[in-house]
């Protein structure tokens, strides 16, 4: 071996071990500032992560894009919808007026609340965009009550890394992390345009995610768990799963 | 070296953005302008296949298996693959001074009438003369680095301008685009140039030996002596 080449093999054994060395720093750091997500294993974890650390550490708190009310969709595209359950036209019958939400898990004070109860709280109206994993968008204006109001007055415990939401079909749920969960336009949605929000559209109760794509934003919604890990209610990759084996994080 | 090896990464990313690019485009094979578009707006264009969607009028009976969530997860980890082996290739690149030596068409090139005879030579099918074996003529300098600094910028801009995230933090990405729609569309128009340099750029390899050429791409040993 000659010395150049022993030189280059010295070389290229440091960057290596530096690469390694690096790597694992990365991979300490990413696990201690909650950039990673809970989708990260198997072969499409590495891009599943990089997207969601890269969107995490530059873009936090970005507010998505509102629109002047004249860029408001004239016909909304609703998409279609699972067959309702009986709970929910026994609900339907009585105009929704026994409608309840409840929260459970890492909160101080779990409970529940009517749709009254959560007009009650300081509301949002903002005119964002539906885009679906499909392609396809429409504007409308979204009324309701931000998650976080709701957290806030249930007491959020310095725990909790997840919020999961379930829809009244027990087969739909879906869960954000803490940042997207208290983020100011994530609304529990109760109106939609002029009038309250409608079924087809996931009336009464739309938990609207406008910072990730429209699977997140789940329909009907009655129940949101506070919870430190999203285990049995993530499995992206199960087809089982509602997603249909979509990613967890549906911020691109 | 680190030309042939990020030519490599970038080959096999682009055939997975590829394939998973057409399972993404069948679920909604209809094109919008501006910021929004869905089944019940009118399309700028539709592509006449069936769709992996019940709810898109195709005008045919029957639905495709949806295979978007293996799609997704592997466009944006190929994507990424890409953009981070591009970056490395083209930071490389300005230092080395590659793109000035071998992409950058020669100052003798540089002329109207030098261009057009290299044009035209191209057009004749003329057999190419010893110069064209040694290096890049100025038509294929100015093919790559439409690719590599128009079509590939703008196809990773117009994928960013599409995502929820990504726009919400840089708003005028999108809005310069004309919306959402139209960086959709911007995104499907310049796949559909990058697959024609594609389909060129193998059919000139196969014309000029493909076995050879592809040998002189991964190893770099029968070398300098012709180039794709």
């Amino acid at each position: 071996m000659s010395n150049v080449s022993r030189r280059k093999f010295l070389m290229a054994g440091l960057a290596a071990s530096a690469g390694i060395s690096g790597l694992g720093v990365a991979a300490g750091l990413a696990q201690r500032y909650a950039l990673v997500p809970p989708d990260s294993g198997g072969i499409y974890g590495p891009g599943e992560t990089l997207t969601y650390a890269a969107q995490r550490v530059l873009a936090r708190h970005s507010l998505a894009r509102e629109f002047p009310r004249s860029m408001i969709s004239k016909v909304p595209f609703a998409n279609s919808i699972p067959p309702l359950n009986d709970a929910f036209r026994r609900l339907q019958e009585g105009v929704f007026a026994d409608w309840r939400l409840s929260v459970d898990g890492m909160v101080a004070r779990p409970g529940s609340y009517s749709l009254g109860d959560l007009r009650r709280f300081p509301t949002r109206n903002q005119i964002t965009e539906v885009v679906c994993e499909e392609g396809w968008s429409y504007i409308a204006e979204w009324i309701g009550t931000p998650v976080l109001e709701v957290l806030k007055d249930s007491g959020i415990l310095p725990q909790a890394r997840y919020l999961i939401y379930f829809s009244i079909d027990p087969d739909w749920w879906e869960s954000i992390d803490m940042v997207d969960a208290q983020h100011p336009q994530t609304l529990l949605t109760w109106a939609m345009n002029d009038g309250d929000l409608p079924v087809a559209f996931g009336g009464p109760l739309r938990l609207r995610v406008p910072r990730q794509l429209g699977y997140k934003s789940v329909k009907f919604v009655t129940r949101l768990t506070v919870t430190d890990s999203t285990k049995g209610f993530v499995s992206a990759l199960d087809p089982k799963h509602p997603n249909g084996g979509y990613a967890w994080y549906a911020g691109i | 070296m680190l030309v042939r090896v990020t030519h490599w990464i970038t080959v096999i990313s682009f055939v997975a953005l590829l394939v998973t690019g057409v399972e993404i485009l069948i679920s909604h094979p209809r094109f919008y302008w501006g910021e929004v578009g869905n089944s019940l707006t009118r399309p700028l264009f539709q592509i006449p296949i069936p769709s992996s969607r019940a709810t898109v009028p195709t005008g045919y009976a029957y639905v495709l298996p949806d295979q978007n969530g293996w799609s997704r997860y592997l466009h944006f980890e190929a994507a990424w693959a890409l953009v981070l082996t591009g970056l490395v290739y083209v930071i490389f690149g300005l230092w080395t001074r590659h793109f000035r030596k071998n992409l950058f068409p020669a100052s003798e090139d540089r002329t109207w009438p030098r261009f057009r005879s290299i044009m035209a030579k191209h057009l004749r099918l003329a057999p190419p003369d010893e110069a064209d074996s040694r290096s890049y003529n100025a038509l294929q300098r100015i093919t790559y680095l439409l690719v590599i600094f128009v079509l590939f910028p703008l196809v990773i801009w117009s994928g960013l301008a599409m995502s929820s995230g990504f726009n919400a933090a840089v708003p005028w990405a999108v809005s310069f685009l004309g919306g959402r729609q139209s960086a959709r569309t911007v995104h499907f128009l310049v796949s559909i140039a990058l697959v024609l340099f594609f389909v060129i750029h193998v059919a000139m390899v196969a014309l000029s030996g493909f076995v050879t050429r592809t040998r002189e791409m991964i190893t770099d040993r029968a070398g300098r002596q012709g180039r794709i």
